[in-house]
């Protein structure tokens, strides 16, 4: 059995990436140290222990790194395999799908959602949240009538896209959208995982998010 | 499962499915075009397995195919895995690892350890998302700053697979060691590729005095079997290349 005292997480208090280990660890119960990186003055840790990329999320196990959050959380799924419950479903064609998802996430909403709000220029913006209600309806229809992104069990999938549904607020308020009332079967998952307290207890509020965001902005002049 | 682009063509696919239901339920099929890197690797993987498949080739000058090639097939389209009756399964990465783990008895590609697994996907990764799109970008670059730019990183990014390499290999010839695993299917794949877009470009990838075990490595993937026997020749790598450089044409 993997040791719990030895678990490190190197992460930034808003990053959805981070929120996925972070969810993930709590789905074990594993204990491990939270380590905040101020990512414009990056620890020496951190550089060392992703030089790559140099970004967070890293978890540093028994010392030894391991990057990229949705591999974070398949690491943790395997090194604490007889922690229930499982991250991934046990039939291979299912966690096909679930890393499938996991991987959609990070390719089609997170980009499409940054848009919205570092796009400048009302007609930019509107093709952004085009753009971005498609990708959700995507995901709304994979979600179909089952309870979780993959199966029947809250998984690898749903942890990938948990974390963003804190940026709705925030996308609403900018995009002037409401993501809520065009994909409420997005809507109703997000609830059913905020059921979790794995989930509930690790998500940030999402007005503190919207606020995170307003500053950023303020800081690059808009 | 998401395959947006497979839908234009999905009476194949349907029809292939129905076939599927109607003889043998563990059959496997893969589409795709010979001259894709990430259908060679789905082949390459295959292959090492022993998994028996068919290979059903998208006909390149076919009607269906412009669809293909206008939302880029290289990289998103093919492969597609399709497996009895179920729904395919795309992207080449997560084709690989459900056959590592559908056939677990017959040469296991992903390493045991844990660690050694999530460090195998890191660096999948990498190759995916960091390494290979600078030859995309040098193919579609005119301007000579911006192609000695991408020289350079294609130089660090070496360095660094280098480097992966050594760790993994541990002395021996494969990412896997003594025989091919996860990274030399992942990286091997490109090999062909690579060396048409280094041809056109002035310019050596696996240089044996920038990264001499890659350069090594290089030599002893590319007359590997598995890979040798489903890899493009030269003739169909300038043919591609050529529908390529019309679907998605050089920056201006």
């Amino acid at each position: 059995m993997a040791g719990s005292d030895d678990v490190i997480l190197l992460d930034f208090w808003v990053s959805a990436f981070g929120l996925r280990v972070r969810i993930a660890l709590a789905e074990k119960g594993i204990h491990y140290e939270y380590r905040e990186e101020n990512l414009q003055n990056k620890s020496p840790l951190l550089l060392e222990m992703n030089p790559v990329h140099k970004k967070i999320p890293v978890l540093i196990h028994q010392g030894k790194p391991v990057c990229e959050s949705n591999i974070i959380v398949q690491y943790i799924d395997e090194a604490w395999h007889d922690k229930s419950p499982s991250l991934l479903p046990s039939d291979p064609y299912l966690r096909a799908q679930a890393r499938f998802w996991a991987d959609f996430v990070d390719k089609k909403v997170y980009e499409a959602a940054k848009k919205i709000w570092m796009t400048e220029g009302e007609e930019d913006r509107q093709v952004a949240k085009k753009e971005l209600i498609e990708v959700l309806k995507v995901l709304e229809g994979q979600l179909g009538e089952k309870p979780y992104m993959v199966g029947e069990s809250f998984g690898l999938a749903d942890i990938a896209m948990i974390p963003f549904s804190v940026w709705f607020h925030t996308l609403n308020e900018i995009g002037k959208m409401n993501i809520e009332r065009e994909c409420p079967k997005l809507a109703a998952w997000v609830n059913r995982c905020m059921e979790r307290e794995s989930v509930s207890k690790t998500l940030p509020h999402p007005h503190k998010f919207y606020e995170f965001v307003l500053e950023m902005q303020k800081k690059k002049g808009h | 499962m998401l395959c947006v682009y497979i839908r234009h063509i999905s009476p194949s696919i349907h029809h292939l499915s129905l076939m599927g239901s109607m003889s043998n339920k563990s059959e496997i099929r893969l589409l795709g075009t010979t001259a894709s890197p990430y259908v060679n690797r789905v082949q390459f993987a295959l292959n090492l397995k022993s998994i028996e498949y068919e290979y059903v080739q998208e006909d390149l000058k076919a009607g269906k195919s412009e669809l293909l090639l206008t939302s880029n097939p290289v990289h998103k389209k093919v492969p597609v895995l399709l497996h009895a009756d179920k729904p395919p399964i795309c992207e080449s990465q997560i084709i690989v690892e459900y056959l590592d783990e559908i056939r677990p008895d017959l040469y296991q590609l992903l390493p045991s350890l844990s660690l050694d697994r999530a460090n195998s996907r890191f660096w999948a990764t990498y190759i995916d998302t960091k390494f290979f799109p600078l030859y995309e970008e040098l193919r579609r670059t005119t301007k000579k700053a911006g192609q000695d730019a991408i020289k350079e990183e294609m130089i660090d990014a070496t360095q660094l697979l280098e480097e992966a390499f050594i760790k993994s290999s541990n002395g021996k010839a494969y990412f896997g060691g003594d025989r091919v695993g996860y990274l030399d299917v992942i990286l091997g794949c490109f090999l062909r590729w690579i060396k048409h877009v280094d041809e056109l470009n002035d310019f050596n990838t696996f240089d044996e005095v920038r990264v001499p075990e890659l350069a090594k490595w290089a030599n002893n993937i590319w007359s590997h079997e598995a890979l040798e026997s489903v890899a493009p020749g030269k003739e169909t790598l300038v043919y591609f290349f050529g529908l390529i450089h019309v679907y998605r044409p050089p920056y201006q």
